[in-house]
């Protein structure tokens, strides 16, 4: 039986998001193809993520440990996954479609001289036997267009797009075997080490608000965002823009969401003045309620919403903003 | 400093796909081309570098003759010379290109006698979105590339970066020659000037012919997902559809 390797994703012992549902679809991937799945944790903090892990299946955990590996780095993170690659003999190595988990992946593909394939949805095997071409569908245009890829490689290289798969746990009796592995790593790799690190505390952020206030090109103009920014404060939500936005300068990029911006999955986002490009629609298409305000009824985003208002948002907005206050300010009367 | 801005022509697709009847490809009969985001930003960062240290910026893609357009819109926002490994074959995996570019490069270097101090890649190209062509050129090059840097400090002798995080930002310090991935957000790119309109008019364009190869990875066909299938329901014109946004508010349990 084959062995499938799963780089876990985490930062100093604090396990990504991503990580759990990327687990389960390189379990239900090995199973479907017949090998034995085994996790790899690289660096400071592989034993609490161990333990996190260990109820998801994998057959046995690696811990990556050396003295050099105190953070993340690209190279030492790579030169680690290819050795224990080589020493567990693995049919393929996967990783989430991550910053860092295609980095580390691209540079596996790059030591190894073999292809890998980023941000897979589906694989499957084509045809019976293990080292046959991989079929699989991955993600292109930030998720706007899929791409049907044949792979054919004596090692597979694959990241997994992120929440492709929801996390199920699957535990083994017993729980999975825990392993340690040393690898030689070259002074050179520290080269590529996170050095040092700046933490910002903003509260609510973009990538997590429950609702998120975005603007587009209909906003108009710097001052135009005040009454989205009102309306976020008083729903406990975020700001958010498109690209028009930030290329005008009217919001800094860090407020984008789309493609090259933020990636925002909200309870509610309410789309003022988007027209809806494939750009940004890729960045919020996640979101489990979409509210379209906009002057245009034929506008993309209208008519990809949940709910829409055909209006001048700066009508609206301010409109929408009193009567919240107005319920909240009866709710508390009576309440 | 010398530096190089490695960049990708793309289709700039509105508010959807369509696909030639094949699969093969976008039809892009009606769109425009541009330079895909994290490079635009990466030439722009290029520039700045070497408005502030002097030096020169030189501009390489692979892509079709018509990807010329591109190279001359990155010497209208600053770039001095582009250069063009021209191909038909719409087709290059990642592995192929990565080693057009780096043999490229090398040739450029063995030329001019040195190396390019700095060579910029956007972190990912906006259409195929493979986050590779970087990682495998700079590997091929042996030099030290971190990808997704949002902030690049030019010193004397190496390079300090900042990546962002959910928590705030990772740095990291590359001695030159380096390689960067950069990611947009990372300044805000320029609009060309009249005198920049004439200069990429008037700019050389070297062609080289890169060599083609396979990797492994290779397209079947392309598909549009399946659309979400909802129905859009209108809760009114104007201010007077407040009242009904706030019931969906008030539904969802976020007042």
């Amino acid at each position: 039986m084959s062995v499938f390797l799963y780089m876990v994703e985490h930062d100093r012992g604090r396990i990504e998001e991503t990580a759990l549902g990327g687990l389960t679809g390189a379990r239900l991937l090995a199973e479907a193809m017949g090998a034995r799945l085994q996790a790899a944790v690289i660096g400071e903090g592989a034993e609490a993520v161990a333990g996190e892990i260990d109820p998801y299946g994998p057959e046995e955990i690696h811990l990556v440990r050396h003295p050099m590996l105190t953070d993340y780095g690209p190279d030492a993170w790579a030169d680690s996954l290819v050795q224990l690659a080589a020493s567990v003999d693995a049919a393929a190595v996967m990783a989430d479609g991550t910053d860092r988990g295609n980095e580390v992946m691209a540079q596996l593909g790059a030591r190894m001289d073999l292809a890998m394939v980023a941000n897979c949805l589906e694989i499957e095997a084509d045809g019976a036997g293990d080292g046959g071409d991989w079929l699989m569908t991955r993600v292109r245009w930030g998720g706007s267009l899929h791409e049907r890829a044949r792979l054919s490689a004596p090692t597979k290289l694959v990241t997994l797009a992120p929440h492709s798969t929801e996390a199920a746990p699957a535990p083994r009796p017993g729980g999975g075997r825990v392993s340690m592995f040393t690898p030689s790593l070259d002074e050179s790799a520290l080269t590529t080490m996170v050095l040092d690190r700046v933490t910002v505390s903003e509260g609510i952020t973009l990538a997590t608000a429950p609702v998120v206030v975005s603007g587009g090109r209909g906003v108009g103009s710097v001052e135009g965002f005040t009454i989205l920014e009102e309306l976020a404060d008083l729903l406990g939500g975020a700001v958010g823009c498109s690209r028009v936005v930030t290329n005008n300068g009217w919001k800094n990029h860090k407020f984008q969401v789309g493609q090259t911006g933020t990636v925002v999955a909200p309870d509610l986002y309410i789309a003022c003045g988007i027209s809806g490009a494939i750009q940004h629609w890729v960045g919020m298409m996640n979101a489990k309620n979409v509210l379209a305000i906009n002057i245009d009824p034929d506008a993309p985003m209208v008519t990809k919403a949940d709910w829409a208002v055909i209006a001048d948002l700066h009508e609206v907005v301010p409109a929408i903003t009193a009567e919240v206050t107005r319920r909240r300010g009866l709710a508390r009367e009576t309440g | 400093m010398r530096i190089l801005a490695c960049v990708k022509r793309v289709p700039a697709p509105g508010a959807k796909i369509i696909l030639t009847p094949d699969g093969q490809d976008i039809d892009a009969a009606l769109l425009g081309f541009t330079v895909s985001p994290h490079e635009e930003c990466a030439v722009e960062e290029a520039v700045r570098i070497v408005e502030r240290e002097g030096g020169s910026v030189t501009v390489m893609t692979l892509g079709p003759p018509e990807a010329e357009e591109q190279l001359r819109s990155a010497v209208a926002v600053g770039a001095d010379s582009g250069v063009l490994l021209s191909t038909d074959d719409p087709d290059w995996d990642p592995v192929s290109t990565a080693k057009a570019l780096a043999a490229a490069v090398a040739e450029m270097e063995a030329g001019a006698g040195r190396p390019f101090d700095l060579i910029l890649f956007g972190n990912e190209s906006a259409d195929s979105c493979g986050y590779q062509v970087g990682i495998r050129t700079a590997r091929m090059l042996d030099r030290p590339i971190v990808n997704g840097i949002k902030g690049i400090d030019a010193g004397e002798g190496s390079v300090t970066l900042r990546r962002e995080t959910p928590s705030g930002s990772e740095v990291y310090r590359l001695p030159l020659p380096a390689v960067v991935g950069v990611k947009e957000g990372i300044n805000l790119p320029r609009y060309p000037t009249l005198k920049g309109r004439m200069a990429a008019r008037r700019a050389s364009i070297e062609r080289m012919e890169p060599a083609a190869g396979s990797s492994g990875q290779s397209k079947v066909m392309l598909a549009t997902p399946p659309a979400a299938g909802s129905t859009v329901d209108i809760l009114g014109e104007g201010a007077e559809a407040a009242p009904a946004v706030v019931d969906v508010m008030e539904g969802l349990g976020l007042l």
